[in-house]
């Protein structure tokens, strides 16, 4: 059975991030023909003598002219093991929100050091942004390594220092790899030059990482989406709850709580369209019917009676400002949570965190684009929340402008 | 633990319906739009899956360009009919005779591009707030760029630059009064997905798809079908091939492969082969470098 990984890149115009991902495709045949013909005939017309493999991924005609990267861009590329989307994001500082973006939603992320460099200022900030967003799996790339003449200890150096580095992040899972990814060492086939390195290619890698843990499988969570009455002859009764699994397992048979009513019950039956199935876990898109008539609407959460989300208006949150108006406190929007949205109001900024240095500056009443800062929001309505350590998908909130109807900001609740 | 995890397939099935809900719970009148294409079959399937047993709680809207295969027209009927849903139909043709649209001439003329104006001006008489169609991120450059939930202003146009961040499964539909949104419930599928899911389905699809014998030409590499809209150059002479189609838009645009395919089976491994994007069959997007990124700014599918 293939499993599909979500993965992440981040990276500036020089770091090869383009090339690499061009490299992936192109190795693994993912490239077909016409695409390869127009890129061939591009590289030419720049006057290049090789292929340049990272035109591969460029995008629409306002980038091409600005020579930049303004978005999120997704591609894809299957194996005979798995299939991957990449979310490439670009790197500069002014794009914290799409690696936001990018992150919210990966398993991996894939941080390239260019061999030259070491650690830069943007590793430590796309570390920092994998380790906020809670992405399960990092891989450090790095690359270049036909530069630096393909020296073991280069690649030590820089392996010890992101160790020391990341040891204050919350990541988890990290492995290393050398490769070149103009030279395709060590990305799909592995290197000829690089002798002394016995771990895997980073494609092996990413085929090979255990993502079966990604979801949480322990805590039971279920957010309304839809009530499905079909009112027909034939159905008469029928009164199931469209939703998607966030968390845990549900079995036929479950007591059941429902929040915010309080209300308890048995799961009856749950269904994948016409398919009666015995249980269901994140990310299942189900239908589920319960033993008693009970009033429930979009935007409930059912549990478990022993384990349930905490139930509140006052929300801390690390928020990430997208925007390119700054906001002050006391600001209202709407505040969307899993399939429910109600209206809240930004109460307090404990503090701002600089992403490259992780200072906390406090005594901050304003936050503009990119910024990433620790607040407070009171809702007009209690949200049934996990912490986002806990489970992504309860534990994570967007921002909606009230007038301009935008998403603003993206926030983690902690 | 490791037996609770999805195939990718069951994945991005999820993915969809979970996508297709989200619609019909946050806008008022959302429509689905039907090309009779393989992508918008799926995306009919998995509608029906989404709200099992109530019936598709939506339209199906059909831009007919008149130049349609009629394949296309007979398996639409066929399915709007099995899935109990209704259908709504917007005519270029009337859009030309209303003046509202102005016919290419010459050889490789098309109605390609004039589906938009019959597009924008069916979502303006009913109301439309939503229009789901089967587009992938995979197809084209522009489309990569695309978000699940994408914004439309007032003219039924898309910005690029000016779209909504959308962070994990956190979908924002909010509008203005006149605006709509264009949402993409395959976004994240590829071409080879759709035809996996197709078999895994058992879902049918128009004959077209399979190979079959067929009266056609040649015309700078494609092999296009004869038909009343196509007008011949002096040294086309038609032949009968063995062919079948990647894709399913306008009748004199869409190219045909030479192929002996003829079960999905079979078809499956010719994609899996295949050394060229499906969309290379289309004449539309050879237009120039930026034809679709164009199209989709002025309001196209």
């Amino acid at each position: 059975m293939n499993q599909l990984l979500r993965f992440t890149t981040a990276g500036s115009v020089d770091d090869g991030k383009s090339t690499l991902i061009g490299r992936l495709l192109y190795d693994s045949k993912s490239i077909f023909e016409d695409q390869l013909e127009a890129v061939e005939a591009s590289s030419a017309k720049k006057g290049f003598d090789y292929v340049d493999l990272s035109l591969l991924t460029d995008g629409l005609k306002s980038e091409r002219e600005q020579g930049i990267t303004i978005d999120v861009a997704y591609r894809y590329f299957a194996t005979p093991k798995r299939k991957f989307i990449i979310a490439d994001t670009p790197g500069h500082i002014q794009y914290t929100r799409n690696m936001v973006t990018g992150a919210s939603t990966a398993n991996l992320a894939l941080i390239l050091i260019d061999a030259r460099k070491g650690l830069v200022e943007q590793t430590y900030r796309h570390s920092f942004i994998a380790s906020l967003l809670k992405i399960p799996h990092v891989i450090v790339c790095v690359n270049k390594m036909d530069l630096v003449d393909y020296q073991e200890e280069v690649f030590e150096k820089i392996v010890n220092d992101y160790k020391a580095f990341s040891s204050k992040l919350e990541i988890h899972d990290i492995q290393f790899v050398p490769i070149s990814a103009l030279a395709g060492d060590n990305v799909v086939n592995r290197s000829e030059k690089m002798d002394w390195y016995q771990g895997a290619t980073l494609l092996h890698m990413l085929e090979t990482v255990h993502i079966e843990s990604d979801h949480n499988h322990i805590d039971s969570r279920f957010a309304v989406q839809y009530v499905v009455r079909p009112q027909t002859q034939s159905h008469q009764d029928f009164r199931g709850y469209a939703g998607r699994i966030s968390g845990g397992i549900f079995r036929a048979g479950d007591e059941i709580l429902v929040l915010p009513s309080g209300f308890t019950s048995k799961i009856k039956s749950i269904q994948v369209g016409e398919e009666v199935i015995e249980q269901a876990f994140a990310p299942m898109s189900v239908t589920i019917t319960l033993e008693d008539e009970i009033d429930i609407s979009r935007g409930d959460i059912i549990a478990k009676p022993n384990n349930h989300p905490q139930s509140e208006q006052d929300v801390d949150v690390m928020l990430c400002w997208m925007n390119q108006r700054a906001v002050n406190l006391n600001t209202k929007f709407f505040v969307r949570h899993t399939t429910k949205e109600v209206k809240g109001v930004l109460k307090e900024i404990q503090y701002k965190l600089d992403i490259n240095s992780l200072q906390r500056l406090e005594n901050v009443d304003q936050l503009t684009m990119n910024d990433i800062a620790r607040v407070k929001i009171r809702t007009a309505q209690p949200l049934a929340f996990d912490s986002y350590r806990k489970n992504r998908i309860t534990g994570s909130i967007i921002l909606v402008d009230e007038g301009t109807n935008e998403t603003v900001a993206a926030g983690m609740i902690v | 633990m490791s037996q609770y995890y999805l195939s990718h397939l069951k994945e991005l099935e999820s993915e969809a319906i979970f996508v297709i809900r989200e619609v019909v719970a946050q806008f008022e009148k959302p429509a689905l739009l039907f090309s009779g294409g393989k992508d918008s079959i799926v995306l009919a399937y998995l509608s029906r899956k989404a709200f099992y047993p109530a019936r598709i709680p939506f339209p199906l809207v059909h831009i007919d360009t008149g130049h349609n295969f009629p394949e296309t027209m007979e398996y639409r009927d066929w399915l709007v009919n099995e899935l109990g849903v209704k259908l709504i139909v917007g005519s270029v043709q009337e859009s030309i005779d209303k003046g509202r649209a102005k016919e290419e001439t010459g050889f490789n003329a098309s109605r390609n591009a004039l589906q938009t104006v019959t597009l924008l001006d069916t979502i303006e008489q009913y109301k439309f707030d939503a229009a789901m169609g089967g587009a992938r991120r995979d197809e084209e450059k522009a489309r990569a760029k695309e978000r699940f939930f994408s914004h439309r202003d007032e003219f039924g146009q898309w910005d690029p630059k000016n779209q909504r961040p959308e962070l994990w499964n956190l979908f924002n539909g909010r509008k203005h009064q006149g605006e709509h949104f264009r949402v993409f419930p395959i976004s994240n599928w590829t071409e080879m997905d759709v035809w996996q899911y197709i078999q895994s389905e058992r879902i049918p699809i128009p004959k077209l798809y399979y190979a079959h014998q067929r009266e056609v030409i040649e015309r700078d590499g494609a092999i296009l079908s004869t038909s009343p809209w196509l007008k011949l150059k002096p040294n086309e002479i038609p032949s009968i091939r063995t062919v079948r189609f990647r894709t399913c838009g306008d009748m004199p645009i869409t190219g045909a492969v030479e192929s002996t395919a003829d079960t999905i089976e079979k078809i499956i491994e010719e994609v899996a082969a295949s050394r060229k994007t499906e969309r290379g069959t289309r004449a539309d997007d050879k237009r120039s470098e930026t034809a679709m990124e164009d199209r989709k700014k002025s309001g196209y599918f």
